[in-house]
C-alpha cells in the first residue's frame, strides 16, 4: 500500500499540483501519467472551488476553467479511480473546506479510502479549526496535511508536534503564484520544524524553476511546484502531458544532483 | 454570546490560512484590551458624536403610520450618519483599534460602496492609508460611490474574479491581507468572516440598539414590539438586535434579498435558501450547489448581494430568537418609492428591504404595537439605478 512516507524515502521528494478537470478531466489523466513517469514523488490534486481564497490568479483561472468545464468531485473520484490502475504514486487532495464539508467529511474520506488518496489539504483550515475534519479522516487513514507559513513564529512547534504524513511550508506571505524571489528565512522555519516533529516538511509557493527549486530543497525534505506547471497547462491546453513532463523532469535532476 | 472559540452556536470560528492566524490572534488580544480601556472608549465616543453625528435620531413615521393603519412605526435614522450609512460606528472603532496596534494602512471590501467611502473616510480623518476591493459589477453599480472615496483620498481597485461583487471584493481583501499584514489592517465591513471580527463589527454597531432602547424608553415608556432591518451580512442588523435579544417579548425581524424570487436562482436569501457550509472564515449559511461551490447570488442592492450570512445571525435563526424573511427587488423597489413620497426620506435600497416588510406587516398589527425599523443608509447612491429599474435612463 502506498504511504505519504513513500515519497520522502529517496531523497528530496518533488511535489507537483494540478488542478483537476483543467481544460478537462482526460487532460488531467495524461499529466497524472506524465508527472509519475518523470520523478514525481507526491502528487497534489486539485479539487477546485469557486472561490479559492488562498490562489494567485494563475490557479483561479484554472479553478474557473475546470468548473466551466462541468467538473464535480464525484467526476474527480471517478477520474483517479481510473488512473490508480496504473499509477502508484502517493497522491492528496488540495481543495477548500466547504468542498469536503459539502460533500461530507466521513463520505469524502471514505472515498480517499477506497482510492488510494492518501491525504488532504485545506489551506482554510488552520490548527484551531482541524477538529471538523482530522479526526474522521484519521478513521479512513487519510492525513489532513498540517501548513506553516512565515507568520507562524511561536505556532511552528505546536503544529509540527501534531502534524502527520508531511507538513506543508508556506515559504512567502501572499498567495500562490511565481515568484522572483524567496525572501523569507526558510531555513529558521524548517529548523523549528526538524527540532519538534520527524515528519518531513516540503515547501511550497513561488517555487517555478529548477534553480529555485534546487535551493529551496536545502531547508526541507522536499519541494512543491503548482503555477508554474498550470501555467504549462494554460500555454498548452489538451496537449500538456509531454510539456509538463519535461518540465517536472527538469525540477526532479535539480534536486536530485548533488 | 460567544464562546471562548469564537462561535455562535455551531457556527463561526477561523477557517483562514495559517498565514493569517497570527494577525487575527493579535486582534484579538488588541480588542481586549481596548474595548474596556476608558481613554479608548472616550476617543470612540466623541468621535461618534462630534464627527459622525450620533446619536442618530429615532424618528415617528406618522404619515406612513396613518397611511398604513396598523402598529405605529418609527424609523432609527442611522441614514443620518456622517457618510449616510450605519457603516462609519464600525468603521470608527476598527480604524482607532488599528491606529493603536501600530497600523497604518486599511483596506476594506465594498458592495454598495457605503462600507468602503467609510473606510476611505476614516483613513483620511486619522492619517491612514486606504485601498478598497470593489467588484467590477458593483462599480458600475454604485459609481458615485467610487468617485467620492478616490476624492477622500482612497485607492479604489476592481475585482473582476468570479461574480464581479461583494464576495469577490472579500475574497481579493484576504488575498491582500495575506500578502502584507505588518502595516495592514482588514477593516471588514460587516459581522462576518473569522473570529474576531463578527463579535468586533457586532459591538462597534451595538450603539444602534442601545441608542433605540433609550429612545423608546424616552418617547414610549416602553421596550418596542417588533425591531425589522434589513440583513446582507448583517451589521446594521445585528446592531439593531443585539441589545434587545434577552429582551423576549421584542420580536427581531431581518429581511434578506431575495432577488427575483426565493423560487429562482437569482436570489441573496442565504437563510432562506442556503445551507451550512464554511466559507470567508467562517460557519455559517450559504448559497452553494450540492458540492459547495458557492453560488452565484443577485440582489439589485449591491450591499445585499452575498451568499452569506453572520454567524451570530445564524445561530439567532437556530434558536428561533430572530426570524428570517425575504424581500424580493420589486417589493424593496416599491418601499423606496414609498419612503420617499410619504415621509420624504429617500431609504438606500439595502434599507428599503426592511421597510417593505414594515410597509407588508404593520397593516396587520393592533394600532397599540410599536415597530422599529433601521433606516441603515440614504439612497442617494441607489437613485440612479431605480431609474433604471424604472425603465428611466439618468446619468449619476
Amino acid at each position: 500500500m502506498t504511504e505519504i512516507s513513500d515519497a520522502f524515502s529517496h531523497g528530496k521528494a518533488l511535489i507537483v499540483f494540478v488542478t483537476c478537470g483543467d481544460p478537462d478531466l482526460e487532460t488531467t489523466e495524461d499529466v497524472i501519467r506524465s508527472l509519475a513517469a518523470n520523478g514525481v514523488d507526491l502528487i497534489e490534486l486539485g479539487i477546485p472551488f469557486s472561490d479559492p481564497t488562498a490562489e494567485g490568479p494563475v490557479i483561479q483561472r484554472a479553478n474557473t476553467r475546470a468548473l466551466a468545464g462541468g467538473v464535480t468531485t464525484d467526476k474527480i473520484f471517478d477520474m483517479v479511480g481510473r488512473v490508480r490502475k496504473d499509477v502508484s504514486v502517493p497522491m492528496v487532495f488540495m481543495t477548500y473546506a466547504n468542498v469536503v464539508f459539502s460533500y461530507g467529511a466521513e463520505r469524502f474520506a471514505a472515498r480517499c479510502e477506497e482510492l488510494g488518496v492518501q491525504g488532504a489539504i485545506l489551506p482554510d483550515v488552520p490548527y484551531e479549526e482541524k477538529g471538523d475534519f482530522a479526526p474522521v479522516f484519521e478513521e479512513h487513514g487519510l492525513v489532513l496535511v498540517s501548513m506553516v507559513a512565515p507568520t507562524s513564529s511561536d505556532r511552528i512547534s505546536m503544529i509540527s508536534s501534531d502534524a502527520k504524513g508531511f507538513i506543508y511550508v508556506v515559504s512567502s506571505l501572499g498567495v500562490t503564484g511565481v515568484r522572483k524571489q524567496i525572501t523569507t528565512d526558510v531555513g529558521a522555519i524548517t529548523d523549528v520544524i526538524h527540532r519538534s516533529t520527524d515528519v518531513p516538511c516540503a515547501i511550497g509557493f513561488g517555487i517555478s524553476s529548477p534553480e529555485q527549486a534546487k535551493a529551496m530543497s536545502v531547508y526541507a525534505d522536499g519541494v512543491i511546484v503548482g503555477s508554474a506547471v498550470i501555467r504549462i497547462l494554460e500555454e498548452h491546453g489538451r496537449r500538456s502531458a509531454a510539456p509538463v513532463g519535461a518540465f517536472v523532469r527538469s525540477l526532479k535532476d535539480a534536486i536530485s544532483n548533488r | 454570546m460567544t464562546n471562548p472559540e469564537g462561535r455562535f452556536g455551531i457556527h463561526g470560528g477561523q477557517y483562514i490560512p495559517e498565514t493569517l492566524m497570527n494577525a487575527v490572534i493579535d486582534l484579538e488580544k488588541a480588542y481586549n484590551r481596548y474595548k474596556d480601556d476608558p481613554e479608548f472608549q472616550a476617543e470612540l465616543t466623541e468621535l461618534l458624536n462630534e464627527y459622525a453625528g450620533r446619536p442618530s435620531r429615532l424618528y415617528y413615521a406618522k404619515r406612513m403610520t396613518e397611511d398604513l393603519g396598523g402598529a405605529k412605526v418609527y424609523l432609527k435614522r442611522e441614514d443620518l450618519n456622517h457618510t449616510g450609512a450605519h457603516k462609519i460606528n464600525n468603521v470608527l472603532g476598527q480604524a482607532l483599534l488599528a491606529k493603536r496596534m501600530g497600523k497604518t494602512r486599511l483596506i476594506a471590501e465594498t458592495g454598495a460602496g457605503q462600507h468602503g467611502v467609510a473606510t476611505a473616510t476614516a483613513a483620511a480623518l486619522l492619517g491612514m492609508e486606504c485601498l478598497v476591493y470593489m467588484g467590477v459589477e458593483d462599480m458600475e453599480r454604485q459609481a458615485l460611490n467610487v468617485y467620492r472615496m478616490r476624492l477622500l483620498g482612497a485607492e479604489v481597485r476592481g475585482v473582476e474574479s468570479g461574480t464581479g461583487t461583494l464576495k469577490d471584493a472579500v475574497s481579493e481583501c484576504m488575498r491582500e491581507w495575506v500578502s502584507r499584514i505588518d502595516d495592514t489592517h482588514y477593516c471588514l465591513g460587516s459581522v462576518m468572516g473569522p473570529h474576531p471580527f463578527p463579535t468586533i463589527v457586532r459591538d462597534f454597531q451595538a450603539v444602534i440598539g442601545r441608542e433605540i432602547k433609550a429612545q423608546m424608553m424616552e418617547k414610549e415608556h416602553r421596550l418596542p414590539d417588533m425591531l425589522i432591518a434589513c440583513v446582507g451580512g448583517g451589521s446594521n442588523a445585528i446592531g439593531t438586535f443585539y441589545d434587545f435579544i434577552k429582551d423576549e417579548g421584542v420580536e427581531l425581524v431581518g429581511c434578506e434579498a431575495a432577488g427575483r424570487g426565493i423560487d429562482t436562482f437569482e436570489t441573496a436569501a442565504t437563510i432562506n435558501t442556503g445551507r451550512l457550509g464554511i466559507f470567508h472564515g467562517m460557519k455559517s449559511y450559504f448559497c452553494q450547489d450540492e458540492y459547495g461551490q458557492i453560488a452565484p447570488v443577485y440582489s439589485i442592492s449591491a450591499g445585499l448581494d452575498y451568499p452569506g450570512v453572520g454567524p451570530e445571525h445564524a445561530w439567532l435563526h437556530d434558536i428561533g430568537r430572530a426570524r428570517y424573511v425575504a424581500v424580493t427587488d420589486e417589493e424593496a423597489v416599491q418601499a423606496f418609492e414609498y419612503l420617499s413620497r410619504t415621509e420624504g426620506i429617500i431609504p438606500a435600497i439595502e434599507s428599503s428591504h426592511a421597510l417593505a416588510y414594515a410597509i407588508k406587516v404593520a397593516p396587520t398589527l393592533a394600532k397599540d404595537k410599536i415597530i422599529v425599523v433601521t433606516v441603515s443608509g440614504r439612497g442617494d447612491k441607489d437613485v440612479a439605478a431605480i431609474a433604471r429599474y424604472r425603465g428611466e435612463d439618468i446619468h449619476d
